[in-house]
């Protein structure tokens, strides 16, 4: 183990991961983070805290991080390049790791383009790549990025983002192979609904045996109305929707769109527990972290195994 | 070559607007060019702010000067019989121009009437896009001649990021994917291999992030 990460030693158990995602609140309440995290108590094995996502300032991801922490749950800290440095980046590494926080996600953050604060500079000293191996060599080289030692070093268990359905198409296994050679530990895909162009990209990832040395955990966002279906089809750049979906979820009523989207979910979890290399899921409610638990369970993913 | 464009005529107004006569002063490189701050483009702002001090009862002297280059002292030099009469000077060059000539004439305020943009090329008639940020060690030998610092949003060195649409950078359809024009360019030169090689954190020494740069050539240098 090079960790204490649970979501390591469900790994290393041999049994399917199950993370889920939290995103801070707008605002400096700690309870919105507490009600969120505490929905998924049982249910999961590592609740991601995001930073700052679609470039809008939120609590930080550290801070949302160690109240989750002191809770008894198991945060994993995302961190994106586009607002730290690798001095801030570190620092918050370290800082992560003193209070108990050992998994983490290092991702380049949307453009800044897309926020709140689309005026602001990005930073970018480094992109995922690099921060991976930065973190790989914090834990396995007990060393900063610049090369000097680390008193205590943080032992993370290293996560980063896949996109498959991202073009070129041609080169998202090539990227993946990347991260794996950078270090990565685990891999949380982007939303899946394009299930043959996930199997497809899941067979080139087989071929080359990355699933031996990386985890990959596929990504699931249940739908809750086709207007969702729509915007995330058309608006959200990356994202595959294929028609059918879209259709599925057109047509049933209005009241009945919500339990679809569930039902797409589960149906996709049940799926993919059969695709070569999928050795988790990583499910994001947006916004709808109360449903977490409902699909969990449907998709037959109870009890979570107590490592 | 450095491209600008012209500022808004109100905000140029309103930096001479104390003014009654000035110096205004184009340069015959870049901007010339990118069609900024030339001679024509001199000739043009002339008569715009003749134009807009008529309006308001108002008389402005405008001296049109366009030097060769305005980032050499030797040039700045000509304007020495010109700037007495000169209550301010207006630059048409780039921000190299304008400090050059608050360098040397140190009680004459200076204002810029373009801003500059970046380090670019031509790409069609009347297009002019960013090619290079300057960071001070190239590494288009890595990535096919394509710049992933000027040319990718996030300036990733190892991409493309998984917001690459067809070709296009997520945040705008106008805008190339600059990985995925490293990709193709790499597949044309058989160097597809190449791509699997990471590039490692950058040192941003020799770019903007280590301090003001400066080249001393010793054997130049007197």
């Amino acid at each position: 183990m090079k960790t204490e990460s649970v979501v390591e030693k469900v790994l290393k158990s041999g049994q399917l991961v199950v993370t889920s995602e939290c995103g801070p609140p707008r605002g400096a309440n700690p309870d919105k983070v507490r009600e969120k995290a505490e929905m998924l108590r049982g249910y999961v094995d590592g609740i991601n805290v995001t930073d700052n996502q679609t470039a809008m300032v939120r609590m930080s991801s550290l801070s949302a991080c160690i109240i989750i922490k002191q809770m008894g749950l198991d945060p994993i800290l995302q961190m994106v390049s586009r607002d730290r440095n690798r001095l801030a980046m570190q620092s918050d590494i370290l800082g992560a790791y003193s209070h108990g926080i050992n998994t983490m996600l290092c991702l380049s953050g949307d453009h800044i383009h897309f926020g709140d604060h689309p005026m602001a500079t990005n930073v970018y000293d480094l992109d995922s790549v690099q921060a991976i191996q930065m973190v790989r060599k914090m834990r396995d080289e007990g060393k900063f990025q610049g090369g000097e030692d680390i008193d205590t070093p943080p032992k993370m268990f290293i996560g980063a983002a896949a996109n498959p359905f991202a073009d070129p198409f041609e080169l998202r296994v090539a990227r993946l192979a990347k991260k794996v050679k950078a270090g990565v530990d685990f891999i949380q895909t982007q939303c899946i609904y394009n299930m043959e162009k996930f199997e497809t990209w899941m067979k080139g990832v087989c071929d080359r045996g990355l699933h031996k040395k990386v985890a990959i955990l596929a990504g699931i966002t249940p739908m809750k109305t086709v207007g969702m279906a729509k915007y995330m089809k058309n608006r959200v750049p990356g994202m595959d929707v294929p028609d059918e979906i879209v259709k599925r979820m057109g047509g049933v009523p209005k009241e009945k769109q919500a339990e679809e989207g569930i039902k797409i979910a589960v149906e996709q979890i049940e799926r993919l527990k059969e695709v070569e290399g999928v050795a988790g899921f990583h499910i994001m409610a947006i916004e709808w972290e109360q449903k977490v638990p409902e699909i969990v369970e449907r998709a037959g993913l109870l009890p979570r195994p107590q490592v | 070559m450095i491209t600008a464009e012209r500022k808004p005529m109100e905000e140029i107004l309103e930096h001479i607007n104390p003014y009654n006569r000035i110096l205004l002063v184009g340069c015959n490189e870049c901007v010339t060019v990118c069609a900024a701050g030339g001679r024509k483009e001199v000739g043009l702002l002339s008569a715009a702010l003749q134009m807009a001090y008529m309006k308001e009862g108002r008389t402005l002297e405008v001296k049109e000067i366009t030097l060769e280059r305005q980032c050499d002292p030797e040039y700045i030099e000509e304007l020495v019989t010109q700037i007495d009469r000169a209550e301010a000077v207006l630059s048409m060059a780039c921000g190299c121009g304008v400090q050059e000539i608050a360098k040397r004439y140190t009680t004459k305020p200076v204002f810029p009437a373009v801003n500059t943009k970046s380090m670019g090329a031509s790409e069609r008639q009347g297009v002019w896009a960013e090619r290079c940020r300057g960071c001070g060690d190239c590494l288009l030998g890595l990535t096919g001649g394509i710049c992933p610092i000027a040319r990718c949003s996030k300036r990733i060195m190892n991409g493309p990021c998984g917001g690459s649409t067809k070709g296009k950078c997520e945040i705008s359809p106008d805008v190339d994917c600059a990985w995925n024009l490293i990709w193709e360019r790499l597949k044309e030169l058989g160097l597809e291999k190449k791509y699997e090689e990471i590039t490692e954190a950058k040192d941003w020494r020799p770019s903007w992030h280590g301090g003001p740069r400066k080249i001393i050539r010793e054997d130049m240098a007197e």
